[in-house]
């Protein structure tokens, strides 16, 4: 489809003469954070994978702007009977960016080095079912599980898992090595990272020949940014409040998509009053989600009544299962031994939408007679310390970025601690299921089970406050993994 | 006392001092590393984020040698200072060095820019000011100093965005495009910033040389030159001005260690990826091999600023020779 509009644009060019001027075939595109290193398969943080997720690195398989399963360097495979071998044909005539080929040896090196002893791979629990990874011949790799894993097809599209290169491997984090359409070409690092088109790919070329990214952490200079057009486009904007002055521009085309960040007010299941289900159901009920978005994020997002967004596959809309009711939440608490309310913290991230949020969340909980005490914590590093690791907090707000990660539920000893074994066996259960229908409705029994439970105050799924110059095309409207994916972007004459 | 032994003196004054710059040097380096100790976080745990687990922690914090006794850790990084290998940063994987020159290259033209401004700002105003004290000229300067002391650097910087950017946009208003794109466009990056930070301290500069010149204008030799027939104007500029100056460098000195805090938000303001900003960045993330070489190159430069000042007064007042 691609390379036949490819053609097309070259017809047309072509018949209309040198003198039409030719549309631009670079790119500047502004992102708030800037990646910390550039190897998504050693760090976690989502900026990495907005850089080097399918621009740089490949996975065997992909996620599309659907967030739909597609192959990939794999170009297709067969699984067993029993759902524990998975037989893949992986496409030929791939050769990363430094010359060396991709074969099977280079995808067993890939899952070998993410699920081994040393493996520092966020993700490493996604190849724990694995078992064993074999390459009898170049274009054919087997995987063994040890138990079925219904998600493993999903899990290889993600940018925890692409291929990477023996050769290159230790180096990607600065000098990233890939199969994918744009070859990694300078970073400086706190100002910009260019990529540049490789002319070896295997798949179709990408329209544009370069794509340069901007670290621009501060609102106003994002606005001053686009406005002087140093910035052609903010895929993921930073400030709600000055959204909408861009909406009504015309040389700006400004989408509102979502994300996979579910932005969610865990308490601490461990510790009363929140290891009583009452109260974190009163807790619930006192929660107007719309007045929160719209009082926190000028009323970009969607309110969300589970730990799932509107992106996943599966996704149940819950939040009408504890609607908003402070009458109801005054009695609740009443019944739970606390008709006077009660005083808690709330641990509170520096980011924007948190600190606003909890600020709403405070006046509302406020109405029936619980008082919440913000406490500003540093995040990531005070964060994962107090409340990630040390489980220090009476409630806390954050958002949790990972797309399809309801299974941090299961999680003996995730922050919630939330103890359900009824929810943990449905997950091990979505978890085994191959057969997608089955799969995601147990994926729907998992949501009903938290919205019930509520081990966090579900609130809403982050807007993907997109601006770019109206002349561009192919960006994700969308971000069902965090990424900005330039393979199909292009300016409009 | 001959000349000779002048000499001498002079030479103990200094060999003194520079010992005691080393040692505060040492000092430093310590104290950093005990505050990167008790600082809440762990680098590793910051680069695997909400999802990490134990055994992966436990990989990458091997793989960080962070695993490491602190002792240990502590004496790499001093003997890797006096080889001039700062170490690899955590986070970007790169050497520190390298990053640190990267910003350095912005930083310390923005000062030096600042430095400039500042000065050029101020001390006519000063003069302007003392030569007529009470006038209306000096009301209006003491209101710019005013002005300048109250308002913070950053919403200065956010002021001319706003200002350059949509109504008169002849500067950039943000970003760097790097020297090999030019000494222009680069040196235009950052007028801006410059002004920003230059602002407040032009304010404070100026107030300081103000009073420093009623002061200096009091004085017997300054009646002595006047009484000799010499222009008001030219015993302001040639003889009171030198003499205000020992206050004002004073200042300037104690000043940089402002323009190095005010640059951090400055930075950000411009997206300038310059020291301020490094070390921003740095401590989010927990990048201690980063963090410990950049506060201590700040507080470096806050000591051999202060040791500048010193050696200063003995080039501007015999005096403290003596």
């Amino acid at each position: 489809m691609s390379a036949l509009a490819g053609a097309l644009a070259f017809v047309v060019i072509g018949v209309s003469g040198p003198a039409a001027a030719q549309p631009r075939d670079d790119i500047v595109l502004g992102m708030a954070i800037e990646p910390a290193g550039l190897d998504p398969t050693i760090a976690a943080p989502v900026a990495i994978g907005q850089v080097v997720w399918q621009n740089v690195f490949e996975g065997l398989t992909r996620i599309d702007r659907d967030g739909a399963v597609q192959p990939q360097l794999a170009e297709s495979w067969t699984i067993s009977e029993d759902g524990r071998v998975y037989t893949f044909t992986l496409r030929q005539g791939v050769s990363f960016h430094d010359g060396a080929a991709f074969d099977s040896a280079s995808a067993k090196f890939s899952l070998d080095r993410a699920r081994g002893e040393a493996s520092t791979n966020p993700q490493k629990q996604f190849f724990a079912a694995i078992d064993g990874v074999e390459a009898p011949d170049p274009s054919t790799l087997v995987v063994t599980l040890s138990r079925p894993a219904g998600n493993l097809l999903y899990w290889l599209g993600w940018p925890a898992a692409v291929m990477v290169d023996e050769g290159s491997a230790e180096t990607n984090r600065s000098q990233p090595v890939g199969t994918g359409p744009f070859r990694f070409s300078e970073w400086r690092q706190g100002d910009r990272l260019t990529l540049t088109r490789f002319d070896g790919y295997w798949g179709d070329s990408p329209a544009l020949s370069q794509a340069t990214f901007r670290f621009i952490s501060d609102a106003q200079a994002q606005v001053s940014a686009l406005q002087s057009g140093q910035v052609d486009a903010f895929p993921e904007f930073g400030a709600p409040e000055l959204y909408a002055s861009f909406e009504v521009r015309e040389e700006f085309e400004t989408v509102v998509g979502h994300t996979e960040l579910k932005v969610v007010a865990g308490m601490n299941g461990r510790k009363p009053p929140f290891d009583d289900v009452r109260v974190r159901r009163a807790l619930m009920m006192a929660v107007d989600r719309q007045m929160i978005v719209d009082g926190a994020q000028s009323g970009y997002g969607e309110p969300i009544g589970s730990h799932y967004t509107p992106n996943d596959p599966g996704f149940v809309d819950l939040t009408g299962e504890i609607a908003y009711d402070p009458e109801g939440a005054r009695a609740l608490l009443a019944e739970a031994g606390y008709p006077d309310g009660f005083t808690a913290t709330i641990k509170v991230p520096q980011m924007n939408y948190a600190r606003r949020s909890s600020e709403v969340l405070q006046a509302m909980l406020a109405e029936i007679g619980v008082t919440l005490q913000i406490v500003p914590t540093e995040f990531p590093a005070a964060w994962v310390d107090q409340v990630l690791q040390r489980h220090d907090f009476d409630m806390t707000i954050v958002a949790h970025a990972e797309p399809l990660d309801i299974a941090i539920y299961a999680r003996e000893d995730y922050y919630f601690g939330y103890d359900n074994p009824a929810f943990v066996e449905t997950i091990r259960k979505a978890e085994e299921t191959t057969d997608d229908e089955a799969r995601f409705a147990l994926y729907g029994k998992a949501q009903r089970m938290l919205a019930k439970d509520v081990p966090a105050l579900y609130l809403f799924v982050m807007p993907k406050l997109g601006i770019w110059n109206e002349k561009l095309e192919g960006l994700w409207e969308n971000e069902p993994i965090p990424s900005n994916d330039l393979t199909d972007v292009s300016w409009r004459e | 006392m001959s000349e000779r032994e002048a000499g001498g003196s002079l030479a103990r004054l200094l060999l003194g001092r520079f010992t005691g710059l080393v040692a505060t040097l040492f000092a430093v380096t310590a104290v950093v590393f005990l505050v990167m100790q008790v600082l809440p976080g762990d680098p590793a745990a910051v680069m695997l984020g909400t999802s990490a687990q134990p055994d992966t922690l436990a990989a990458l914090r091997a793989e960080l040698g962070l695993d490491r006794p602190a002792v240990m850790r502590y004496g790499a990084w001093l003997a890797g200072l006096v080889t001039g290998d700062l170490g690899t940063s955590t986070t970007y994987g790169v050497p520190v060095a390298g990053l640190m020159a990267d910003r350095l290259a912005v930083t310390l033209p923005l000062a030096g820019l600042a430095i400039l401004l500042s000065l050029a700002v101020s001390l006519p105003l000063a003069v302007a000011a003392a030569g007529r004290r009470g006038s209306l000229v000096d009301a209006g300067v003491s209101l710019f100093a005013q002005a300048g002391v109250a308002l913070p650097n950053f919403w200065i910087g956010l002021l001319l965005i706003l200002f350059f950017a949509t109504v008169w946009p002849i500067l950039p208003s943000g970003g760097f495009p790097g020297w090999d794109a030019g000494l222009l466009p680069a040196a235009s990056a950052l007028v801006l910033p410059a002004i920003a930070l230059a602002l407040p301290q032009a304010a404070i500069l100026t107030r300081v040389a103000r009073s420093a010149l009623l002061d200096t204008l009091q004085e017997d030799f300054i009646r002595s030159a006047r009484a000799k027939g010499i222009s008001r104007r030219r015993a302001l500029w040639r003889h009171a001005l030198p003499n205000a100056l020992i206050p004002v460098v004073t200042i300037l000195g104690l000043q940089l260690s402002f323009l190095v805090a005010g640059a951090i938000l400055v930075e950000n303001v411009f997206a300038l990826p310059g020291m301020g900003q490094l070390a921003y960045q740095a401590l989010m993330q927990r990048d201690f091999a980063v963090l410990q070489n950049v506060v201590l190159f700040f507080a470096a430069i806050v000591i051999v600023v202060n040791f500048l000042v010193d050696l200063s007064y003995l080039a501007f007042d015999p005096r403290v020779r003596a």
